[in-house]
């Protein structure tokens, strides 16, 4: 599909080769960023931002808690659109890196899971609460393993990735109808008291570590995604010639 | 009428009779999603408790819990048999809306899943002590739900088609997107029992019913169209 | 020398690791007829289903009539029948009942000749027997009936003639004259040999290859 509107360099990422190499000049930088971030924001939150009055020390689990719900979910987007740049101009990078970032965005909802569950447990007293945001992120959890299991069960790999791409786009249609329903009926079943990831007025010696956090964990998981990817490249395009010199140089 | 149009609801009609014809002809794939909706319900009274007040609260979620896995059962065979045969392929080359085709094929099967089960609730709220008051509430949000369920789930079967063992991936894809239908489909049902106002609710499912109806055939048809191309 | 029907330039098909083929030109006048030859494997279907519109798994450009697939998909699908390896018969529905559902496909299909397409097959009194109790080759007789009822320009037949005998062979080579004479086309795989009063022109797929290797 000839679109002359779009830039020289969208279609320069349609080459895998290029992508490669190109990501592999970004990965020492970012390594050298998200590790400082991620360190830095770790001490400074669990060290050194005051503790909340309401709940001492435990509330510290937001520093992991609030960044893997956030990127969990703008992974999941990040997905949805890879996949669509691929399905819509049939471009095989696209779907390399829709297929590279589900195994992430589910490890991060686990662990958003995992951390919502540790803080609940000083808390509320259980290891499990059906909060709303909770139960929108268990959802989540289900609408990646859809995208994995399909993608696994389909032999063909462009079959896969456009099968996956519409299921992803599905989802992305449905998470905020999910959400609202969810929120909504958790309403209904629960006092509003206060909820689990309630962010009231914080000062800012609390919200500050948990910027850095954010951002430390988009560049290390940004990280993640490319070191992903370039295998995922790898195996893909592992007939092409310059594939064969890379590998027969390391071996 | 131009030719056009006359011959879009001609197909539909067609289709629609056609899967109408061949589901009467394959009889016990009509019949056992039924069994199954009244197992399930049966299972809760057995493994927990038969007590009624008990029974009454659980009514509402459980009726349409079985309602959605009744209908997840019967999604397998949507599509499955025309890709099998070759059908499938002949209604891909076809050079009117897949939109129509896909429309027809889903009203066909709601009307045996969905419509079938929501005449069979009564019995269901019968055997769980569901009150009276509730029953008109369940019997309309069923009505208005159902149909999303067939809808979502054509999306499911479309895109599973052409492995050999969906059945069970199908409920992966297509459980997290019904989990809406389910909040506001049962709790409408607890609504008409404490005498609460039911109209938001059915503007909701009805909402969600108008999003369907727009949305998942298109997504039908290219999931269709991507199971068949590999 | 007929008017450009369909044109295939550099079509390029990979599948499994393997290149089915590539650099492919195809282009198919009115009035002709184009056999794809090949080994088994070598890609015959996989080519047979780009070109007929139900595989994307390609790069390359297809025209159909001087437009590109992609702008003329609903003109190129009215004037398509498309016969594939399994038969597209439903088998709890009769013979009848299956033609009436085609037409109603395929408005290329004209419904008041579906009497005369079974008798044209041999399935005359088979009519209202659900399509479960006939063989293989009598289901594939009701796929083929629709050849007598449409008026499509372009027939992609794959493997045709599987379970037909040799009278019902020359009965479709008759009428794909008969098609070619009107302004049609096909395209066509098969095993049989067709006589050589016919035609064709021939297409090979599958020249060896061992490694795949490219840039």
């Amino acid at each position: 599909m000839a679109v002359k509107w779009l830039p020289r360099w969208f279609f320069q990422l349609a080459s895998p080769r290029w992508c490669y190499q190109f990501i592999g000049k970004l990965i020492p930088w970012f390594a050298a960023i998200s590790i400082t971030l991620v360190v830095a924001g770790s001490i400074w939150g669990l060290a050194f931002a005051p503790a909340d009055y309401q709940q001492g020390n435990s509330f510290r689990i937001i520093y992991l808690h609030v960044p893997a719900a956030i990127l969990a979910q703008s992974f999941y987007m990040l997905m949805a659109i890879a996949g669509a740049i691929g399905l819509i101009w049939k471009m095989k990078v696209a779907d390399m890196v829709a297929k590279s970032v589900a195994p992430i965005g589910a490890s991060l909802a686990v662990l958003a899971l995992l951390t919502g569950a540790i803080w609940g447990k000083p808390t509320w007293g259980s290891w499990w609460v059906w909060d709303a945001r909770l139960t929108s992120m268990l959802v989540l959890l289900f609408l990646y393993l859809g995208v994995i299991a399909l993608n696994s069960a389909i032999e063909s790999e462009t079959t896969a990735a456009q099968a996956t791409a519409v299921l992803a786009l599905v989802g992305l249609v449905n998470i905020p109808i999910i959400k609202y329903s969810v929120e909504w009926w958790n309403t209904l079943h629960q006092p509003a008291t206060f909820k689990l990831t309630e962010k009231p007025a914080m000062p800012a010696e609390m919200w500050m570590p948990l910027l850095v956090m954010v951002i430390g964990f988009y560049t290390i998981f940004g990280l993640a995604l490319m070191l992903r990817l370039r295998n995922e490249i790898l195996v893909r395009e592992r007939r092409a010639s310059w594939v064969k010199e890379l590998l027969s140089v390391k071996a | 009428m131009s030719d056009r149009q006359v011959s879009v609801g001609r197909l539909f009609a067609q289709t629609f009779k056609r899967d109408l014809v061949l589901a009467f002809r394959r009889k016990s794939e009509l019949v056992n999603p039924l069994i199954f909706f009244l197992i399930v319900v049966t299972l809760f009274p057995i493994g927990v408790s038969p007590e009624p007040l008990f029974l009454a609260e659980l009514a509402p979620g459980l009726i349409w819990v079985a309602a959605l896995l009744s209908t997840l059962l019967s999604l397998e065979s949507l599509f499955k048999a025309d890709f099998e045969d070759g059908s499938l392929e002949q209604l891909l080359l076809s050079p009117q809306p897949l939109f129509m085709v896909v429309l027809a094929k889903v009203t066909a099967h709601w009307l045996m899943s969905g419509l079938a089960l929501t005449l069979v609730a009564p019995i269901m709220a019968i055997m769980l002590f569901l009150p009276a008051e509730g029953m008109p509430g369940l019997m309309l949000s069923l009505l208005l739900g159902t149909p999303t369920l067939s809808l979502i789930g054509a999306i499911g079967a479309a895109l599973t088609v052409g492995l050999r063992r969906g059945g069970v991936l199908i409920s992966l894809l297509v459980l997290p997107l019904y989990i809406p239908v389910l909040i506001f489909g049962s709790s409408a049902v607890q609504a008409a029992i404490t005498g609460l106002p039911l109209g938001g609710y059915f503007a909701l499912l009805g909402a969600l019913l108008a999003l369907a109806l727009a949305l998942a055939p298109l997504a039908t048809g290219a999931a269709l169209r991507i199971s068949v191309s590999g | 020398m007929g008017a450009e029907l369909l044109r295939a330039k550099s079509l390029y098909c990979e599948r499994d690791d393997r290149v089915l083929f590539e650099n492919l030109d195809l282009q198919l006048n009115t009035g002709e007829i184009l056999q794809i030859e090949g080994r088994n494997g070598s890609g015959k279907t996989t080519l047979l289903r780009i070109l007929s519109g139900l595989s994307n798994n390609y790069e390359g450009e297809i025209f159909w009539c001087g437009e590109t697939l992609g702008e003329a998909k609903e003109a190129f699908l009215a004037e398509l029948v498309y016969i594939g390896h399994q038969p597209g018969v439903s088998a709890q529905l009769t013979a009848e009942e299956n033609l009436s559902w085609q037409c109603a496909l395929h408005p290329s299909l004209d419904n008041s000749k579906i009497g005369y397409a079974i008798a044209q097959v041999g399935l005359k009194g088979f009519e209202d027997v659900p399509s479960y109790q006939l063989s293989a080759g009598q289901k594939r007789r009701i796929a083929l009936a629709r050849l007598y009822m449409s008026s499509a320009k372009l027939w992609i037949l794959d493997e045709p003639f599987t379970a037909i005998d040799k009278l019902g062979v020359a009965a479709k080579e008759a009428l794909m004259l008969k098609h070619l004479s009107q302004g049609g086309s096909v395209i066509l795989t098969t095993h049989q040999d067709l006589s050589d009063s016919m035609p064709v022109r021939t297409l090979s797929l599958g020249k060896p290859q061992t490694e795949v290797a490219y840039e």
